[in-house]
């Protein structure tokens, strides 16, 4: 799956998307940032709160909860701050 | 009828934008819009410039969404929303709603609706430009309360 980042998660991550193979256990939106923050410093930087971190699947939000299955993109991001 | 969301990162003219909507139209007897300005602050929260940061694909989608729970909300005629990215500096116009219907209360319910739901939901991000370097802008409770209670209000038409 390809995975986007904005904002400060795209900062501390250094970099704005990658390709991601996780593993199989990994099964939801929350599942995945568990993952992801144990993938190195900048990781566990852009991911030390996970309760701030907003969540996208194929550009609709969606809940820490949600299923990861079948999803082509995912993004994460903190909260929004336009208009 | 025209429903229509740009992201552009050139500014935008509000009188043309508000003929294209009206254009040839009688049966339009409201306009209500909104700009959203670059503000520069004073002292110590006074602002160089802003970046606007957005998902692409995601930000237009976003908007769209909330403009078609808006149509189903109110008997609206018409609605423009135009969000700016990139740097902006005080003063330049960040965004525009503009909702044309044949009254001014759904015109105006409408435009607040879709500012309060872009604040919110909308998947831009602001950076801020300080005399003492850039920070991004925090979002804020008073926004999601904004947003919060058109989910807990009822439809104007539900009981039609």
């Amino acid at each position: 799956m390809k995975v986007l980042y904005f904002a400060w998660v795209r900062e501390r991550i250094g970099k704005a998307d990658e390709e991601l193979r996780p593993p199989a256990e990994v099964k939801t939106v929350g599942e995945l940032i568990a993952w992801l923050a144990q993938q190195g410093p900048e990781y566990a930087h852009a991911f030390e709160n996970p309760a701030v971190i907003r969540a996208a699947i194929d550009r609709n939000h969606v809940k820490a909860h949600a299923p990861i299955a079948g999803a082509a993109e995912i993004a994460f991001f903190p909260p929004m701050t336009g208009g | 009828m025209r429903f229509e969301v740009r992201l552009q990162s050139e500014d935008f003219d509000i009188a043309a934008e508000i003929a294209r909507l009206t254009a040839g139209r009688a049966d339009i007897g409201a306009v209500a819009t909104f700009t959203g300005i670059c503000r520069g602050g004073t002292g110590e929260d006074a602002i160089a410039a802003m970046t606007l940061e957005h998902y692409p694909g995601m930000a237009e989608a976003e908007i769209a969404r909330h403009m078609a729970e808006a149509r189903q909300r109110w008997p609206l005629l018409g609605a423009t929303v135009i969000h700016r990215y990139g740097r902006l500096v005080p003063g330049d116009n960040i965004v525009l709603v503009i909702v044309a219907a044949s009254h001014r209360g759904e015109a105006f319910a409408a435009a607040e609706f879709l500012m309060d739901y872009l604040k919110t939901q909308a998947p831009f991000w602001k950076r801020e430009e300080r005399a003492d370097g850039s920070s991004w802008v925090e979002a804020r409770a008073a926004d999601d309360a904004a947003s919060a209670r058109w989910a807990a209000s009822e439809r104007p038409d539900a009981a039609e």
